[in-house]
């Protein structure tokens, strides 16, 4: 894109700001959209596993039911409680919401798609996704009240548990994928079961992780099993409570926001983004994008049918699966897989080998480097 | 551009820095200290050390910080007590302070004098040509260094286990002991008997 504007006479440095500012809106507004839509679908799948209709009046099969509600949201008075801490009061809607775009910025929709294409995408998403406690923890603190501040407490401790067992799980990826750059994540997982399907998930070793890792993404987003930082018969309404208008909006859509995130990742991580399920030649005529959006909402309708039929856990039992269960069985698997790996991978002569630049040639296939070699000068 | 970016976060971490020290409400430090953190990533981004950068936030931003934020909002601080515990603190305070200037005026002193000879560096820490921040750290930390980084590890793991072991208080006998394997493996049929008691009679439990 820097190109296209580079072409149309811009200085360089102003054609990469100009193609970030687009490329930032060509990802944040449909994702908007995505997430209004996303509310819908998600009322419809839980009125459909009740029995029930779901919102069906405002528009066509109420479609625009989203944005009716947005729209009277956004008319309500703003109420700021007297007793609150006014800055970080309207600061914590602000973060929440800010924090679940900025992880976007590494996701690659199809090859070559991608905003950000660093080579710490992982790394990067970690970091961000470590920052979205902070929103809730402001609103309960600031907000002065009990309920929202046992909230937050709650929120605090629930996601500080379960980012540990994440990070053990994307270890085991990169281990097996070599690198922490989400587009090659992706390559890597081309043909990698029994040559032709396309994904982590065919993996005997990396499949239980990946179980470990939707639930794991169920609590980190605070959904259904999990959702003790809102749970009406205990804390009214949690961290929200004393929130109304847009401030309450923009928690919304910061919730499902980090929710698609989420989805996106475990395609991106175990289902192979934005490649076809299997490789056959007809599957690439459907775009890349195609493929990840379904496979995307394909696990958001996952994360309804969850909320719809699953109870809600007790808190001890939260904090039991997070730290007794899933961090000793994520540590297992990070040895089991390094532990194959030593055996299978390492056992190529021509695996650990860089290529070194003599003078006076070309560089590659001159001169070779491997092993523990590689990193003597 | 790089300039501009440069002085920025150079300019909001020296800001957030000094609010974290002014700042009244305790809280209110921390998240300066949050912002401090983040522009110090963005500062070691500037410089190429991107994999740094993201350990820094994961790390400090991710976990300690909110370990902080955890135990000051917790906190039920009087500001008036604070205040007499000030005076009465002010001489060791201003003995540390003392001791923090002479250190530093020295440490000027002795870098205008002549930088200090730590030997030609051989090349053995220089990153490999045309990889990665991540591939050249991990080349040298499990590569050249790996003893000492085998080692450290070792040390934090025996710190984290004393620390368990002096904290950790045996409560299984004492009350209310659960055990999640029972909890689960009950079944409806262990605690409930089905009747049908005749009118007027009551049922033997």
């Amino acid at each position: 894109m820097t190109e296209y504007f580079i072409s149309q006479g811009m200085d360089e440095s102003w054609a990469i700001f100009v193609a970030s500012v687009v490329g930032i809106l060509a990802i944040a507004l449909p994702l908007m959209l995505a997430v209004a839509m996303v509310i819908y679908v998600d009322r419809k799948v839980w009125a459909a596993i009740n029995l029930r209709r779901g919102p069906n009046v405002v528009g066509p099969f109420g479609l625009l039911q989203s944005f009716a509600d947005g729209l009277k949201v956004f008319l309500q008075e703003t109420i700021i409680p007297s007793a609150s801490n006014k800055g970080i009061f309207l600061l914590a809607p602000i973060i929440t919401f800010t924090v679940a775009l900025l992880a976007w910025a590494v996701i690659p929709f199809d090859a070559g798609v991608v905003l950000a294409d660093i080579n710490v995408g992982l790394l990067y998403i970690l970091a961000i996704s470590s920052l979205s406690v902070y929103g809730v923890t402001m609103a309960g603190w600031a907000s002065n009240s009990k309920y929202p501040f046992f909230s937050a407490m709650r929120a605090a401790a629930q996601m500080i548990s379960y980012e540990v067992s994440i990070g053990f799980i994307l270890v085991c990826v990169v281990l097996y994928a070599g690198t922490f750059n989400l587009s090659a994540i992706v390559e890597m997982q081309r043909g990698h079961g029994l040559g032709f399907v396309n994904g982590y998930w065919f993996n005997l070793l990396l499949f239980p992780m990946w179980v470990v890792f939707f639930i794991s993404s169920l609590a980190e987003t605070q959904r259904v099993p999990f959702d003790l930082t809102e749970a009406e018969s205990e804390l009214v309404a949690g961290y929200q409570t004393e929130y109304s208008s847009m401030a309450f909006a923009l928690f919304w859509l910061g919730e499902y926001a980090n929710i698609l995130l989420m989805c996106a990742l475990n395609t991106l991580l175990f289902f192979g983004g934005w490649l076809p399920p299997v490789e056959i030649e007809f599957l690439y005529w459907v775009p890349g994008i195609v493929w990840f959006l379904l496979k995307t909402f394909f696990f958001f309708f996952m994360f309804s049918w969850v909320m719809a039929t699953v109870p809600r856990y007790r808190y001890d039992q939260l904090m039991r699966l997070g730290w007794k269960v899933f961090l000793p069985m994520s540590l297992i698997f990070v040895f089991l897989i390094s532990g194959w790996l030593m055996l299978t991978r390492y056992d190529d002569p021509d695996y650990d080998c860089v290529p070194v630049a003599v003078e006076g040639t070309t560089g590659t296939d001159d001169a070779v480097l491997c092993g523990p070699e590689r990193i003597v000068p | 551009m790089t300039v501009f970016a440069f002085y920025l976060f150079a300019a909001l971490m020296l800001a957030s820095g000094a609010f974290t020290i002014f700042a009244r409400n305790p809280v209110h430090s921390v998240l300066w200290l949050i912002l401090a953190f983040f522009n110090a990533a963005g500062l070691m981004i500037l410089v190429g050390a991107e994999f740094l950068a993201m350990l820094l936030v994961v790390v400090y931003v991710g976990a300690v910080a909110v370990l902080f934020l955890f135990v000051v909002m917790m906190l039920n601080i009087d500001f008036a007590e604070m205040r007499a515990g000030f005076m009465k603190n002010a001489p060791l305070g201003v003995a540390i302070a003392v001791v923090l200037l002479a250190e530093l005026v020295l440490g000027i002193g002795a870098y205008r004098a002549g930088a200090l000879e730590l030997g030609v560096p051989d090349g053995s820490a220089a990153p490999l040509l045309g990889e990665s921040n991540i591939e050249s750290l991990g080349a040298l930390l499990y590569g050249n260094y790996l003893f000492l980084f085998e080692t450290s590890g070792i040390i934090l793991l025996v710190a984290m286990i004393g620390a368990i072991v002096l904290t950790h208080r045996e409560q299984r006998n004492t009350r209310g002991h659960q055990d999640i394997g029972k909890q689960n493996a009950r079944r409806p049929e262990d605690a409930t008997r089905n009747v049908s008691p005749e009118i007027g009679k009551g049922v033997e439990l």
